[in-house]
């Protein structure tokens, strides 16, 4: 489709300054589930490599087609290099699934002497923990992210965060993590283990009533486990603390670029403004706002109640017991279907317009609906020329 | 009243999963109006703490209580619908509530939230905040009246499920608990739950567009769930929303997709209709014609793909206005017309 006119908002948001800025070292593309995030950091990945960067996407759950145009068919928890990319500019492109499990079983080996890391690699706890989605998920994508930085192969990496329930989780996981491990309730499991007998004496008659009700609730045998789990996790709780910091900070500083990406529907929108203040909340450097999936029409002219009016008046005409003279037919299903798409493009314009309104200062870069799902380095540059031509 | 059949008679808990942007909640909602009809009292849960059902029926946030938040659909002859009742269950209400049911403990449920039970929970074993809300959800669709009585206090139950990606798990409370707890008694409640939720009064529907992924994500969702259940919970339907209907007939949809469509007669139906002196707007018309063709070439491949898994299907159309309380309602509608509810 060629390029629409499409009222301009404040700003556009600059995305080749972005990625041939050398200063960038890492992109995070955030934002709620099904927005199309995965599409738009590959997208910025492909881009960037064939613009001489070596970049690196890290990925938590991409469709499977995509995921196979990248050669990501294992998930091996090591950047691949991806064939098929323009390497003229004498860039390259690396590409990695994110495996949860993995990851974690890696923090507790590198933390922990031999013994009581096989011990915790066993614990019921935290099989149950390493393997579930909530939470776990985005601890770990920071961890990796922190290592690849770490490792300072790439000069450029692109992260999709994980489809969270809410977009937030991802900033607050690591915290979440950090004030459960340093909690009350863990000076409770941990108390007789580490605080010796003068110490419980103090919290006794509290933590009798503690402990009588957890083992109400959950058995004397979950909270032993429970306990034995926690306690092996307190003697690395420094280490984790530390990577929790470091990642913190690292997200914080100037090489950082985040992206907030949407779709032009309420709920995304609405998880995008939040995310838009959170950010700033945490002071976390947001370059700006993809609004994917916008509909647009090469026929902005002709306006939705015009081209109704029109479709309305033909059928009025079209008498279909008369054999001779022209068929409209196609006239009105045209006039239709463009009515709808102009509703359908005010309606995300008008939604659209309510972020930007709220949040002026912000960039924003739209990119127009494909009419089918992108799952080849093609549909990827297409995606990543929209998003960098802007407003010409 | 008239009683007619549906597709899912005898099912008193509707779980509704899909993958994130496909209008999840918004089917929920629809399928709770459908299901409340004449003077049935059907339960509309949210698990995931986002509001969503508040923002649909444009009330204020709802709280851990059971609210009514709209009538449910009139039937033709059976005059007004029931009541749509709403409640946003949390891990910590779901604890406390647990609590006291069971052992008459709430103020110990308090002390312990104040500890960070909930967050310890929430954070290292998600296995047990899940039993804990699923456990919530059982129990409202098997609540009676009375003690004695064998009236049900709701129809049925709507729960807004967590996103497809993480279905089975969340469902799968048993076996998440027995990891955990190899007895005791939040090892007895996860059993109780798990009953409910493997008896033919469960139905697991999913809600997909007519899209690449979330057409696979459904049919992965729902080999996951035979996988990993064996067949013990019920897949329910496949509701596809946000479909968009062929503007043309078959043979013109063709034309329109390899680019045969008579130009010529596009162009003379545009200066019949008094907009043809518009300087290629022809050009761009077909344009469209010709996405719209390939969109619906889309749409038919993956509706092909949903039926190989034998769910029935129910299709919603796209509002191109957005959803709001009266979208709701006519969403509804097609749905009771299906025979869906």
């Amino acid at each position: 489709m060629s390029p629409t006119h499409l009222p301009s908002p404040l700003h556009r948001l600059d995305m080749d300054r972005i990625i041939d800025d050398r200063r960038t070292r890492i992109i995070v593309c955030c934002g709620s589930g099904g927005v199309g995030k995965t599409t738009a950091a590959a997208a910025i990945g492909l881009r960037a490599a064939e613009r001489g960067r070596q970049a690196c996407v890290l990925t938590v759950d991409p469709a499977r087609r995509l995921a196979q145009s990248m050669g990501l068919t294992s998930l091996d928890n090591t950047p691949r290099q991806v064939d098929g990319v323009d390497t003229a500019s004498g860039g390259s492109l690396h590409a990695m699934m994110l495996d949860m499990k993995r990851t974690f079983d890696e923090i507790v080996e590198a933390h922990a002497d031999p013994d009581r890391a096989a011990q915790i690699l066993a614990n019921p706890f935290y099989q149950s923990l390493s393997s579930s989605f909530a939470g776990t998920q985005e601890y770990m994508a920071m961890e990796k992210l922190g290592q690849l930085r770490h490792a300072d192969e790439w000069d450029l990496i692109v992260v999709d965060t994980p489809p969270s329930r809410s977009a937030l989780d991802f900033l607050d996981a690591p915290q979440r993590l950090g004030r459960f491990l340093d909690g009350r309730l863990i000076r409770v499991l941990t108390g007789p283990a580490k605080a010796g007998m003068s110490y419980m004496k103090v919290l006794n008659a509290g933590f009798a009533m503690m402990t009588g009700a957890l083992t109400k609730i959950l058995g004397a045998q979950v909270l032993k486990d429970a306990q034995t789990f926690v306690t092996a996790l307190d003697t690395m709780f420094g280490g984790f603390r530390e990577r929790a910091e470091w990642t913190y900070r690292l997200l914080q500083a100037p090489g950082t670029a985040f992206l907030v990406v949407a779709a032009p529907e309420p709920d995304a929108l609405r998880e995008a403004s939040y995310f838009v203040e959170r950010l700033d909340a945490e002071r976390m450097p947001l370059a700006g706002l993809v609004l994917n999936r916008m509909h647009a029409s090469a026929a902005s002219r002709l306006s939705a109640a015009r081209s109704l009016a029109a479709a309305e008046t033909l059928e009025m005409h079209d008498k279909p017991n008369e054999s001779a003279g022209p068929r409209y037919s196609i006239a009105v299903a045209a006039l239709r279907m463009h009515a709808e798409r102009m509703q359908l493009g005010k309606r995300e314009r008008r939604l659209a317009e309510h972020f930007t309104s709220a949040h002026p200062a912000i960039p924003v870069a739209e990119v127009i609906a494909q009419p089918e799902d992108v799952h080849d380095l093609r549909g990827l540059r297409v995606i990543g020329t929209m998003l960098s031509q802007q407003g010409s | 009243m008239t009683t007619r059949d549906t597709d899912w008679d005898g099912v008193r808990l509707h779980v509704v999963t899909g993958k994130g942007g496909t209008g999840k909640t918004t089917v929920a909602a629809a399928l709770a109006l459908a299901l409340a009809s004449a003077g049935r009292k059907v339960l509309l849960i949210e698990v995931e703490g986002r509001q969503g059902i508040a923002r649909l029926f444009d009330c204020p946030p709802l709280p851990y209580a059971e609210r009514k938040v709209a009538i449910g659909l009139g039937a033709q002859g059976a005059g007004q619908g029931g009541d749509v009742y709403a409640l946003a269950v949390d891990p910590e209400g779901a604890l406390l509530d647990y609590l006291e049911m069971f052992y008459n403990l709430r103020r110990t449920g308090k002390a312990l939230t104040r500890l960070g039970v909930v967050d310890f929970a929430t954070t290292i074993a998600p296995g047990l905040s899940d039993v804990l809300v699923t456990g919530k959800a059982t129990e409202a669709a098997r609540r009676r009246v009375d003690r004695r009585g064998d009236s049900h206090v709701y129809h049925a139950v709507v729960m807004d499920a967590p996103p497809t990606g993480r279905i089975s798990r969340f469902l799968d409370v048993s076996t998440e608990v027995s990891g955990l707890a190899k007895v005791g008694p939040i090892r007895t409640h996860a059993d109780t739950v798990a009953r409910v939720i493997r008896s033919p009064q469960t139905a697991v529907h999913f809600v997909t567009t007519l899209e690449e992924m979330p057409v696979q994500e459904t049919l992965d969702g729902l080999a996951d769930l035979q996988e990993r259940t064996g067949g013990a919970i019920r897949p329910g339907g496949i509701f596809i929303n946000m479909a968009r209907p062929a503007m043309l007939d078959r043979d013109d949809l063709a034309a329109a997709a390899s680019g045969s469509l008579d130009a010529a007669e596009l162009a003379l139906g545009l200066k019949a209709a008094g907009i043809g002196e518009n300087h290629g707007l022809a050009a761009d018309l077909m344009a469209e014609l010709k996405e719209h063709a390939q969109q619906v070439a889309l749409q038919d491949r993956e509706r092909e793909e949903l039926l190989t898994s034998g769910r029935p299907l129910y299709e919603l159309p796209m509002i191109p206005d957005g959803i709001d309380l009266a979208s709701l309602y006519q969403l509804a509608a097609a749905l009771r017309e299906q025979g869906a509810a």
